[in-house]
């Protein structure tokens, strides 16, 4: 189990427990505001674009070529940038503050 | 070969050289092939415009026989951006539960009218019908429209033989004018009205804007998902063990869907203007010239994706660009992507099998490539599941 943050674009808190899955499918479910995941999460379409708290990114890891060729196109990336579909939820993610992009 | 197969005809000049110029009405085009051009390039808007002269950036061009800016598709970021937000939350609606649930209703009952013909022609007795009936919901406008809409025939600008219809085109611009005439006087919950009463920029949207939206969503939206549904039966009827793995497993119906989207490229390509002397994949670019994006080419491309040739159902990386790239992506994919998803899910729990009887392939020139889209014509049968 895992309890995520996320910070949306009208600076609400909210904070989730997952157990499986993608972040993104998590946060589609809970309604988080600026996470759509419309591509269903095959890094398609960046429409769930996260910025991880710079202490958290040891817990989260690098992204793949994929994933960073995805984001290089996206203006609104910078080093923290994640597609949080591509972040598999498990203990190691406990904690984390996900500030969503859109 | 098999019958459902779409070849890649960019291949070989993919790999070689990553561009081909085509001529169209003596304004050529010059196509980018490669995954990663296609993509910076549908990214900079501003070497790389869509705010060109109306239908310029289409190909062929539609120059001649439009002058409505389709909007936001016409329209570079800034602008671009408040128009996309006046109708994101309305474009976004197929996300609803309530949404999917009539749509589900409307794909199984066509489905079951299919099942109780001996045989169908695919492309005209269903896809267009599922197409116009689906925009029904899109527009939130009465189901009987879509009887009108199904009497325009498979493309609202072509016709069989010919390219570019301009008799056509006036049959649905006359249409959209007189909607928005209907919704300026009567008011009621459809996306006319709602269009007529947005604000954008501190008024309210013009007619002329709110036709630009709706030729878009007309255009946009018609031969593209007409390919792709017609496409998917022309797949499964290859592919029947496909149709029992996702009645088995229907969680990967969302994935199957995405790449379908990539494999079948509904759309092969979409222009753009180029604004300054520059260059793209060692090509010299000169202004007010054109290039392409491929999308169809992009999407095959080995570097990007593994058997890129084959449709691998549960394919989990997936960047297609499909639904195109960057700031003008698909207004119109998510309504496309609850297309596909409910088709798939109701095909797989009624269809057991589908027969091909007869096929007449749609394959399009472009200069030197001859490129597969789907099929002007396909008769098949359906095979019930029998309990």
């Amino acid at each position: 189990m895992a309890k995520i943050t996320f910070i949306t674009s009208d600076e609400q808190r909210i904070t989730v427990e997952g157990f499986s899955g993608s972040v993104m499918a998590l946060a589609v479910e809970n309604g988080i505001k600026g996470i759509d995941g419309d591509c269903g999460g095959v890094c398609s379409c960046a429409t769930c674009h996260v910025h991880v708290a710079p202490e958290d990114v040891s817990k989260t890891g690098e992204a793949s070529e994929i994933e960073t060729d995805m984001l290089e196109l996206d203006d609104h990336a910078d080093q923290y940038s994640r597609l949080s579909c591509q972040l598999q939820i498990s203990e190691v993610l406990d904690g984390v503050v996900l500030r969503v992009a859109k | 070969m098999k019958k459902s197969e779409i070849p890649d005809p960019f291949a070989a000049q993919r790999s070689n050289c990553g561009y081909e110029t085509i001529d169209d009405q003596n304004d050529p085009v010059t196509m980018l092939l490669r995954h990663k051009d296609v993509r910076k390039t549908a990214h900079n808007y501003k070497t790389f415009t869509s705010q060109a002269v109306p239908g310029r950036i289409v190909v062929p061009s539609e120059v001649n026989i439009r002058e409505t800016r389709q909007i936001p598709f016409e329209v570079d970021p800034p602008k671009h951006g408040a128009y996309r937000s006046v109708l994101e939350a309305w474009f976004k609606r197929p996300n609803n539960a309530e949404y999917q649930e009539v749509l589900t209703t409307m794909v199984s009952s066509i489905i079951d009218e299919m099942l109780a013909k001996e045989s169908l022609e695919v492309v005209n007795e269903f896809a267009l019908p599922l197409q116009s009936r689906a925009l029904t919901l899109l527009l939130n406008t009465p189901f009987k429209e879509s009887e009108t809409w199904i009497s325009w025939g498979t493309h609202v600008f072509r016709s069989e033989g010919e390219a570019l219809d301009a008799d056509k085109a006036n049959v649905l611009y006359d249409y959209i004018d007189s909607e928005l005439d209907r919704a300026i006087a009567n008011p009621s919950d459809d996306l006319y009205s709602v269009l007529m009463q947005s604000d954008f920029d501190g008024r309210k949207l013009s007619k002329e804007e709110a036709k630009g939206v709706m030729v878009l969503t007309f255009a946009g939206g018609r031969d593209t998902v007409i390919n792709a549904v017609t496409n998917a039966i022309a797949y499964f009827a290859d592919h029947p063990e496909s149709l029992e793995r996702l009645r088995k497993e229907p969680e990967i119906i969302t994935n199957a869907v995405e790449e379908m989207i990539r494999y079948f490229s509904p759309l092969t390509h979409m222009g753009r203007v180029v604004t300054e002397d520059t260059q793209v994949c060692e090509h010299a670019a000169k202004a007010d010239s054109r290039v392409s994006l491929c999308w169809a080419s992009a999407n095959r491309d080995e570097n990007v994706f593994e058997n890129p040739d084959e449709i691998v159902l549960d394919r989990k990386i997936n960047p297609h660009v499909g639904f195109g790239f960057s700031h003008h992506n698909c207004l119109g994919a998510t309504h496309a992507r609850q297309i596909m998803r409910i088709l798939l899910k109701e095909l797989s729990e009624k269809i057991e099998s589908i027969d091909i009887l007869d096929l007449k392939e749609n394959i399009e020139q472009w200069g030197k490539f001859q490129r597969k889209v789907g099929y002007h014509k396909i008769s098949v049968k359906f095979n019930a599941i029998t309990p």
